[in-house]
């Protein structure tokens, strides 16, 4: 009797027990700690809340989800190289994340690159555009279009649909960025029999831009190409205004932030900047985003720095599974590397040899009851 | 023709900023012998104190700017008093630091409260702009905005103020006695710290003004504004010859001017360049700057 009893009870325990570890294995959660690196200070702070507003969104949706668990380390890199490359050096060295998100400016993503690689930390920047960003090495991806695509789609958008022969550009001496999308919308409207009739050249942080203007105007330009960021184009915009200097300013997306229009008050209507995204898509996925971002956020749309952001870190989640959900760096770098159509906000991301997502661009107008759709641009 | 006399129009709204500023620097120096970096910040804030009074208290314009003067005035004698003044007979370098760590501390400060991204300042007036060709068909295209013109004329009022101050006023040969010898001046009962007080506040008061200024005439503020203007303020002084009020307006003028040029004419990204070339230039002649005396250093 005594016997049975001990055996049942035998029996009851081991049960108990085996229930508690399968009760364990399903709380063991996969877990992807995510270092992520944005100005959330400083001259493009727009950038860092806006892509981090995104990155929030997913983060939460895929923790609630609860097949992934994230953790996320935020760093404020102050919209400055070197603290980009001392926020990376922290999240390697320190918090030793298992995958890097960030940054937005080229200057500061390719400071920081060379420590993630060295490191052996998957870096996947979500919007720094310059071709150069991901030569630094393997571990460097992004999941965004790069400038030689961007300043071609603008040269041709020019040339073509507002039939400008003449062009003058604008651009930020020191930043990687904007050095690198000129040369590429130089190079291809002049291919197109376009003819760039001045040049000129100002440094970030400069508030007056009435000289340079000043030099456009004289030439006389149908289109004034500013490959720069919001805070000082919209300000350029306000003051070509005042000084009724003629011609239609495009840019690129580093204009993509609520502080333009803000900045260029009645200089805002009417000019074009190309962009990864827009919420008037009406793709249901993009109006699921769009409608998710907005009760959020207060009924505002999204940016593309948003959108990136939020595709950023699927993405990266995207890899981890593929990766069996391991988190060794060589594993996550090769499924990072070899991603092919993953079905982002910002369109299909498949990353070509050089770690280059190639993706169509939108051309967006500008005015001052919030921006227009103008055009899709295929790669 | 009518291009370059827009570059001199340019210039000159450009430089009445940078001579509000860079007196400051000027009168600091030439009583303390000491580089106040944080004047740059001082008028940062004063760009703030003009958002705030016109936006958040809803005064009209001049009123905003006539009490932003003492507000940011007051704000740099608070400064004076715990950050510069116990270090005065520290050896030079001590204060210098110190102005630097000032400098970071307001400008981070104000990035807190304030947040990093540029605020638009509400415009108290409409966009004129003037076409000088409707009067003088030879200066066809040259165009002047009411801003420019009310920036340049309040700076002007400001600086024959100040001037006034200095030179008809007790307290005014009360500073210029310190310039000339600081101990003597003391020997002869001058209230030193008085002084000094009444010199910080009368140089923040300018930059202050300065700061909402800029953000009329910009329509916006940063935190960061006071970085570069601070800094080229801080070249005019020099250059005009530190310590020295005039050379101040004629450095800020020249280096406002030649930048401005430099930009129409030459190569724009060579612009600082071409800008701190001539500062060097005008030094290796006279170091002591444009309008200031050469001195004989005691040994």
């Amino acid at each position: 009797m005594l016997g049975k009893i001990s055996k049942s009870f035998a029996f009851m325990t081991t049960f108990a027990v085996a229930g508690a570890l399968s009760a364990q294995a399903k709380a063991a959660v996969p877990t992807l700690k995510v270092g992520i690196y944005l100005p959330m200070s400083g001259r493009t702070a727009s950038f860092g809340a806006d892509v981090y507003s995104g990155v929030k969104i997913a983060i939460d949706e895929i923790n609630k989800a609860g097949k992934v668990k994230i953790v996320p380390v935020l760093e404020d890199e102050k919209s400055e190289p070197t603290d980009s490359a001392n926020a990376v050096k922290k999240l390697v060295n320190i918090d030793k994340v298992h995958v890097i998100l960030g940054s937005v400016a080229s200057s500061n993503t390719n400071a920081a690159a060379p420590i993630a690689q060295a490191g052996k930390v998957p870096l996947i920047t979500p919007a720094s555009t310059n071709p150069n960003v991901t030569q630094n090495g393997d571990f460097i991806s992004r999941i965004c279009f790069i400038d030689d695509f961007q300043g071609s789609a603008l040269a041709k958008f020019a040339k073509n649909d507002l039939k400008a022969a003449k062009a003058a550009i604008v651009l930020d001496s020191a930043s990687d960025y904007s050095q690198g999308l000129a040369a590429a919308f130089r190079k291809a409207y002049k291919a197109l029999g376009g003819e760039i009739v001045a040049e000129v050249s100002y440094q970030a942080g400069d508030q007056d831009f009435s000289s340079q203007l000043t030099k456009i105007r004289t030439k006389k330009p149908d289109v004034i190409f500013v490959p720069g960021y919001y805070s000082e184009v919209g300000n350029m915009m306000r003051q070509a205004t005042k000084l009724k200097v003629k011609g239609t300013f495009i840019g690129g997306d580093g204009w993509s932030s609520e502080s333009l229009a803000q900045l260029a008050g009645d200089g805002i209507e009417g000019h074009y900047y190309s962009a990864h995204f827009s919420h008037e898509d009406t793709d249901a996925a993009v109006q699921g985003f769009v409608k998710k971002f907005g009760t959020l956020n207060k009924g505002k749309s999204p940016s593309d720095m948003a959108a990136l952001g939020y595709d950023a870190v699927y993405f990266a989640v995207d890899a981890f599974k593929r990766n069996g959900y391991k988190t060794d760096a060589e594993g996550l770098k090769k499924a990072i590397n070899s991603a092919k159509d993953f079905a982002g906000i910002t369109g299909n991301i498949t990353l070509d040899a050089n770690r280059n997502a190639t993706k169509p661009l939108v051309i967006i107008s500008t005015h001052k009851n919030g921006h227009k759709f103008k055009q899709r641009v295929q790669p | 023709m009518s291009e370059f006399v827009q570059y001199l129009v340019n210039g000159f709204a450009q430089g009445s900023i940078y001579a509000l500023i860079a007196l400051g620097y000027t009168m600091v120096y030439g009583i303390l012998k000491l580089i106040n970096f944080a004047h740059g910040e001082i008028y940062m804030i004063g760009g703030y104190v003009g958002i705030f009074l016109l936006s958040t208290l809803g005064l009209p314009f001049w009123a905003a700017l006539l009490l932003v003067m003492p507000i940011v005035g007051l704000f740099a004698v608070l400064i004076e008093r715990f950050a510069y003044r116990p270090l005065r007979g520290a050896p030079r370098i001590a204060p210098l630091i110190t102005a630097i760590g000032v400098s970071i501390v307001l400008l981070e400060l104000m990035r807190l409260i304030a947040g990093a991204q540029p605020r638009p300042f509400p415009q108290p007036f409409e966009d004129v702009s003037y076409e000088v060709g409707t009067w003088i068909s030879a200066l066809d295209g040259v165009i002047i905005q009411r801003n420019q013109i009310m920036v340049f004329i309040i700076a002007v009022v400001l600086m024959l103020l100040l001037n006034t101050i200095v030179m008809k006023t007790k307290i005014g040969r009360a500073m210029r006695a310190l310039s000339m010898d600081f101990d003597a001046s003391r020997l002869m009962g001058v209230p030193i710290d008085r002084v000094i007080a009444f010199t910080f506040f009368i140089g923040a008061s300018l930059a202050g003004a300065g700061g909402m200024l800029v953000g009329m005439y910009y329509n916006q503020v940063e935190p960061y504004m006071g970085q570069l203007a601070g800094l080229k303020a801080f070249t005019a002084a020099v250059l005009g010859g530190i310590g020295v009020i005039p050379g101040a307006v004629i450095g800020a003028f020249i280096l406002s001017i030649s930048e401005a040029l430099v930009v129409g004419y030459g190569e724009s990204s060579y612009r600082d360049a071409i800008a701190f070339a001539i500062l060097i230039f005008v030094l290796m002649f006279r170091p002591w700057g444009i309008m200031g005396k050469a001195e004989r250093v005691k040994v």
